[in-house]
This record gives C-alpha cells, structure tokens and sequence, in this order.
C-alpha cells in the first residue's frame, strides 16, 4: 500500500467508521445465529446428563449430573440393538448405493449409447411419483420372504440400495466437469472403456466417491417413513429413528424424556465423527450438486 | 395478447418481466395442448409406422433367409449357433425353454393371468374365496386358504411383463440372424462368444454398468408403481386384503370420490391439503433460499473474522441426524418445553392455547404452520449457507469494485449482480428443492404429526385430516395409520401427488431462466 492510499484511507474516516458499525452488526447476528443453533445441541447434552427427573422441565441446567440415563438405555431398552442395527444398515447402504450411483453417473455422463436421452427423461419422471407408495406392494412381497419385523434391517438395505441409482445427479455433475481429453487420450493409448473407467477416472473421483459414501451411511440414520412400514413395530428390528419415536409420544413422554435425549447423543456421535471428518468432500458435493443441478 | 417487442420487453421492469412470461405462458397452453394433442398423433402414427416396418423385415427375412433363419422363428438362437455364435445362441435357447416351462406348467404363467381377470369391471382378483370350514372332529374351525388377490395380481403382472419380454427377444435374435447371415454371405466372420465378452468391457461397457442400477430400478420402483396405478382401479383396503376377502376391478368407481367436495369427502380434503402442501413448500423453499444466502453472504463479507469458525458451526447441524433434533425441538415448544413455558410467562401466547395434551403453539393451526416453517429454517440454512457459499465466491470481484466505482450501494450491488447471479446458477436447485419440500415427511410428521385436527373436514380416506398434513403424510396415514387401510385411496392420491409435481414443474421449467439460455449470464 503505498502513501496515497493510506491518505486516501484516512481521509475517509466516515466511512471506515460505518463499516466497523457494519462489521459490529454481523457478528451480533452472527453470534445470535450461532446460540440458536447450537442451542438444541446443548439442549439435549445436558438433559441427557439430567438425573432427578425424566419429564420435561423449565431449567437448561440439571440440578444432579449422572450417567443414569445412558446406564437405563443399556439395561432396560433395546437401544443398542437398535443401534448396531442402523450402524449395519449404514454400512451396506454406503457400500452399495455408492457402487450403483457411480455406475448410472458415468454411463450417464461419459458414455454415449442409445437410449441414454430416453433414460434420463424416464427416471425423472419416475421420480416424480411419492416413492413411498412402493412400499405397499414391497412390504406384502417382503413379508412372504420373510424380511419385515425382526429381519426389517435387511429388506431395508434392499430397499435403499435398489433404486438408489436414481440420485445420479449430483455425481453426474461432478463427472461432467472432468475433461473428455483425459478419456480420448487414454483410447488412443489403446485402453478399453473399462480401464479409462477404472484407472483414469476413478482416482480422480475421490471427492464424489466420499460425498456418496457420507450420503448412504446419513440415511438410514434419520429415515422413518420407509422403516415404520417395514418394522411393523418389532422392537427387534427398529432402527433408532423408530425406535426412539414412540420415547416421545404422549404416553412416554414423561418418562422417557431423558432417555430420549441420552440416545439422541449417542446417535449424534457416530455420524458427527464421520461428518467432521469428512466435511470437506460434503461441502464440495452440495456446492458441486447446485450449480450443475 | 399482443407479443412485445425486444425493446419493450427490455423497458419493463423484474416484476413487470416476470408477469409477462407468466401471462406467455398461460396464453401458450392453448397452442401447447394444440402440440400435446399432435404430438402424441404423430407418436401413433410413428408407433404404427414402426410396426409396419417391424412386420415387413420380419417378413422379409423370413422370406429371403435360408433355412437356419427360418427356423430361428421357432427355435430360439438356432441361427446364432448355425452361425458360431453358441454363447448368445445358448442364452436365447434358454430363455425360451424357461418361458414355455414357465408359462404352461400347472401352477404358472397363464393361469395367474387368467386368474387376475384383467379389464373385467366388477370381477375379483383370484377366484377361490377362503373360508372357515368346520372340523366335526375336532370340533374346532380351520381356515381354508383360497386365492390371496395381492399374489394372484402380482404374479399376473410379472407373466404380463415376461410375456412382452419374450416377445422382444424373439424380435432381437431373428434380426440378429438376420445380420449373421449377412455378414457371412458378404465374407466376414460373425462375433464370437469371446468377442462379445469382450465388448462388454468396451464398445458395450454402458450395458455392463447399467444393467444392475436398472434391473433394481425397474424391480423396486417401476413394477411396484404400475402394481400401485393398477390397485387404484380395484377395492384393495383392510376388509378386502385379499387373503381373508378378495379383492375386485372396480373401474372407476373410486375416481368418482374426488367429487366429493362435502365434508369429510375425498375433493375437499384433497383440495385443502394441497393448498397447504402448496403453500408450504412455498415459504420453506424461500425462507431457506434467501436467509440462508443471506447468512453466507455476512460470512463472506470482506473483514469478517472466524469464517471457519461460523461455517462449521452450522454444517454441525446437518451431522445430527435430522429425527433427533426434530423430535426435541417439537417438544421444546410444548407447553411444557423450556421454550413454550418461557413464552407462556412472558404472555407472548395466550394461556387459552394450553389444550389437554399441553401443546399450546401446536394446538392451533396458524401458529403451527408459522412454527413449522421457522423450524424449517432452522434446519434448512446450514444447506443453503454452504451451496450459496460455493457459488458467491465464484462471483468475479471485479463485477463488484465496477459497481462501487459507479456509486451503487449495497443494497444496489445484491439486486444486480448478486441475486441474478444465484437465481441464474441455481434454478434447477429451486425445482428440486421445492418438490422435496412437497414431499417433506419427516420435518411434518417427526413436528406435528399433521395434528391439529382440521375440524371442517373431519374424515377423509378414511383418516382424521390435520391442518398441517402435508399430501405425503395422508397418504402415510392412510396406508399405515388408519385401521381401514384404504389402499385404492392411497393410489389416487399418489397418481394426483404425481400429477401435480409433474405439472409444477412443467411450469417452472418454462419459466425460470437458467434451464434454457445457458449462456445468457456469462
């Protein structure tokens, strides 16, 4: 910065001061932002750590701090069944989603055939329908094979995994941007379609690869509505979305409030160490997904 | 209406251009229906031409083949292995034993279709009723298992589908024949089974990808959704299962329904919960949008500190899943939540609100409709701040020093170079967003349930409607909730569920600009 400049900058000193009045203003919201977000989360920290009473009350801070309600989980819920159950399920959908999202991607993106305009049209409309009202005729056939109730976990990962290639777009996108030249170069050296796919560009797909593996490990975390329909109230089989709903219905409300919120964070642990870990490759997906659409 | 000129066009201001596209393509349907209705003319004319060609080759090669063609008519992938082509050969052979095993064992392909009745109005799906039958003994009853109408239609729909199936591959492997013998008449050898497992890493690399996501797309999505648009036509509910009652074609009858604009009939509630469905992905759509573009746009500000610090304090949010903090969130607004007790004291709501199951904000259907999309904005900013911040850094800084040397201010510089620019880039995210808002289950059904009760309608599909269900949450009920089970309500709902997501988005489509003119903003 040279000396008229800094003239320049001090003479304007209105201004500057307006600015700092500006800057002041963002961070009061800024941080008003960050209460109210932040607010449930500690919410449910400290009402789970809440010993003397298991209802709703009008206090944040618990009066007795105790591991209770974690210990109550463990003894006299199925709680960490339903836990490893999700966990499981998060693990296969993640595998397998991902495999067949990256398939319909690339054919979609890089490979020309024909047919591929008629697919594209047919699978947005298709998805235009409420996919729930597949689980009608699901649910019946899943019954006859025995895969509802206690063995809900596993017609569940069928379920996600299935039609998961349906969600191509955002990794369609990411494909999209990668140059043809690194394609065309590689068939002039001879490589079929399979090894451009495989050796040229899979490695340089690993943020998408993550992004995809993060989504499918999210879902059956919070799905409810696919899960209730095949669970059929079969505590055996719940993941942790249905079982911990009726905690909090009327009738338990009061006295499982606590325990809700002590499983709340043992849920939240899980896919918060992965998230974190993995944030960078999440940002890149959502940012990628809107501007390709 | 009068077209306007280019220069005219460009005289009118946003609000007045965005009418003016609206009121283009209101007035386009006419002619747009005009184009539909010749579209789908000339579709049938292209399908009959398609046959005719199809059935002049057809005959063509069975004329002009030599006797390895000619049989191929009857005996799947004869011509393939006369030719050398024994693996495909072997394959369609296959395909056709497993078919006419298939369709004519006792127990198989036709008699499913036979038992389904298909486009008898009135007739039932199955034809052996079960039934109690009496054991004198051991003087108790037993159920004698008959049809089950569920079955009986799903079986009858995969050898509907097998049989067009069958159809198709006796089309490809005569014309594959066809080719064979082309090619060996003009000197050239035929492709191997090698080659062609070759190919399949290759020149056919797409069918080797595609053949898994499609075939677990066409069985868990396709198929259960004609079973579901079928089931619409019967009287599938909880006293017609179809085990212990079968079920039957009813044609129409239950369109008829719709109609109903009475109380507790189906129009009404139909009509009411769309309003709603419609207004509420409305305002969750750009609530989200815009504060959500406004929070990243105060996090990208030039000498704002701790931008990290901001940012993962929301993305944070979105790593706990979203039913736990629904779940509690829902609660802290009872009456007895922290949240709902310290408006409850401060006078902020009335104590009037205070209903038996101490709900208080959601009792009442305004101010758990307001609810409902505040929290929405709370869960839905941490998405938007991130997708907006990709895209604001992308903004050229040069645009903006411009715009400053030219004196506009800030306010200014968002409407002219800011908004357009996320508008433009993010048009297609708004579409989607705005359908999966129509479809949002989980923040209704985990907040409100779709409670409160609305008192006007009362019954409808046979459950209680809540002034803030959204279609997707009735339909849920509907199916799981209620102890009427009426299935055949479910698939009207979801083919006019379908009906009004394709038409919204035929609609935006046409008039957002980014879908189009891609380059215009560059």
């Amino acid at each position: 910065m040279n000396k008229t400049d800094n003239q320049i900058k001090k003479t304007g000193l209105g201004a500057k001061a307006s600015k700092r009045l500006g800057n002041t203003v963002i961070y009061i919201i800024l941080s008003v932002i960050t209460v109210i977000w932040l607010f449930p989360f500690f919410g449910i920290l400290l009402e789970s750590f809440r010993v003397e009473r298991p209802d709703q009350v009008n206090y944040l801070i618990p009066k007795d701090f105790g591991f209770d309600n974690y210990i109550k989980l463990y003894k006299e819920t199925d709680f960490f069944k339903w836990f490893i159950n999700t966990g499981i399920m998060g693990i296969c959908t993640a595998i397998f989603q991902t495999l067949f999202i990256l398939m319909m991607s690339y054919a979609l993106s890089r490979l020309r055939f024909k047919g591929r305009k008629f697919l594209m049209n047919f699978m947005l409309v298709l998805g235009m329908f409420p996919g729930f009202l597949t689980m009608i005729l699901i649910y019946k056939v899943f019954y006859e094979l025995g895969l509802t109730m206690e063995m809900a976990p596993v017609g569940l990962i069928i379920v996600y995994c299935a039609s998961s290639a349906m969600g191509y777009y955002v990794s369609k996108g990411f494909f999209d941007t990668i140059p043809k030249s690194l394609d065309e170069a590689a068939r002039v050296d001879g490589a079929t379609r399979f090894q451009v796919f495989y050796k040229v560009i899979m490695p340089l797909s690993k943020p998408i690869i993550i992004y995809t593996i993060l989504m499918g490990f999210m879902a059956p975390w919070g799905d409810f509505m696919l899960a209730s329909y095949l669970i059929h109230e079969n505590s055996a089989g719940m993941n942790v979305a249905v079982g911990m709903y009726k905690w909090v219905s009327k009738t338990n409300l009061n006295t499982h409030y606590t325990m809700f919120c002590a499983a709340g964070v043992l849920v939240a642990i899980p896919v918060t160490i992965v998230f974190l870990c993995l944030q960078k490759y999440y940002v890149e997906g959502v940012t990628g997904g809107a501007v390709k659409g | 209406m009068t077209r306007l000129t280019d220069l005219e066009y460009l005289k009118l201001n946003k609000f007045q251009a965005l009418m003016y596209k609206l009121k283009l393509f209101f007035f386009a349907i006419p002619a747009w229906f005009a184009k539909l209705g010749k579209g789908i003319l000339n579709f049938f004319k292209n399908c009959g031409l398609a046959i005719k060609n199809e059935i002049v080759d057809i005959i063509t090669t069975f004329t002009k083949g030599n006797w390895a063609v000619k049989l191929s008519f009857l005996i799947f992938g004869f011509g393939n292995i006369y030719y050398g082509q024994i693996l495909r050969g072997l394959f369609f052979f296959l395909f056709e034993v497993i078919f006419i095993g298939y369709m004519i064992v006792p127990s198989g392909g036709l008699h499913w279709i036979g038992k389904c009745n298909f486009f008898k109005t009135g007739e039932t799906i199955g034809t052996v009723q079960g039934s109690m039958k009496y054991d004198p003994i051991l003087d108790t009853q037993y159920w004698v298992a008959g049809d089950d109408s569920v079955k009986v239609l799903l079986y009858g729909l995969l050898s509907v589908v097998f049989i067009i199936a069958f159809i198709y591959t006796w089309r490809l492997q005569v014309k594959q024949c066809r080719i064979c013998m082309n090619i060996t008449a003009s000197g050239k050898k035929v492709r191997s089974g090698k080659d062609d497992m070759k190919s399949l890493l290759d020149d056919q690399f797409h069918k080797t990808l595609l053949s898994l996501p499609i075939a677990g797309i066409l069985l868990f999505t396709v198929l259960p959704i004609i079973y579901m648009v079928l089931i619409a036509f019967t009287s599938y509910d909880a006293k017609h299962d179809g085990y212990s009652n079968l079920f039957s074609w009813v044609g129409l009858e239950h369109f008829n329904e719709l109609f109903n604009f009475g109380v507790g009939g189906l129009g009404l509630a139909f009509g009411e919960i769309l309003s709603w469905t419609l207004m509420w992905s409305f305002f969750a759509t750009f609530t989200n949008y815009f504060l959500g573009m406004f929070v990243a746009i105060m996090i990208n500000k030039k000498g704002i500190k701790l931008k990290k610090f901001w940012r993962t304090v929301l993305v944070m949010t979105i790593a706990i899943p979203q039913f736990v903090s629904l779940l509690y969130v829902a609660r802290l607004f009872d009456a007895t939540g922290i949240l709902g007790k310290l408006l409850l004291e401060l006078n902020l709501i009335p104590q009037s609100m205070i209903d038996a199951n101490n709900l208080s904000l959601w009792s009442d259907p305004t101010s758990a409709r307001i609810l409902l999309v505040i929290i929405n904005v709370w869960i839905g900013i941490p998405y938007m701040m991130l997708m907006a911040t990709g895209i604001l850094m992308n903004i050229p800084d040069d645009l903006y020093e411009s715009a400053k040397i030219d004196g506009a201010s800030v306010w200014q510089q968002y409407m002219k170079i800011t908004l357009p620019y996320m508008l433009f880039v993010t048009g297609p995210y708004l579409l989607t967003s705005f359908v999966n808002n129509l479809n949002n289950f989980n923040v209704i059904y985990l907040l409100t349930n779709g409670n409160p009760i609305n008192t006007q309608i009362g019954t409808a599909g046979g459950v209680s409607v809540g002034s803030t269900d959204l279609l997707i949450t009735w339909l849920y009920k509907m199916t799981l909730n209620s102890g009427d089970s009426l299935y055949y309500m479910a698939s009207i709902v979801g083919i006019l569920v379908f009906l009004v997501v394709a038409i919204l988005s035929l609609i935006v489509y046409n008039v957002i600009p980014s879908t189009k003119n891609e380059e215009d903003f560059k």
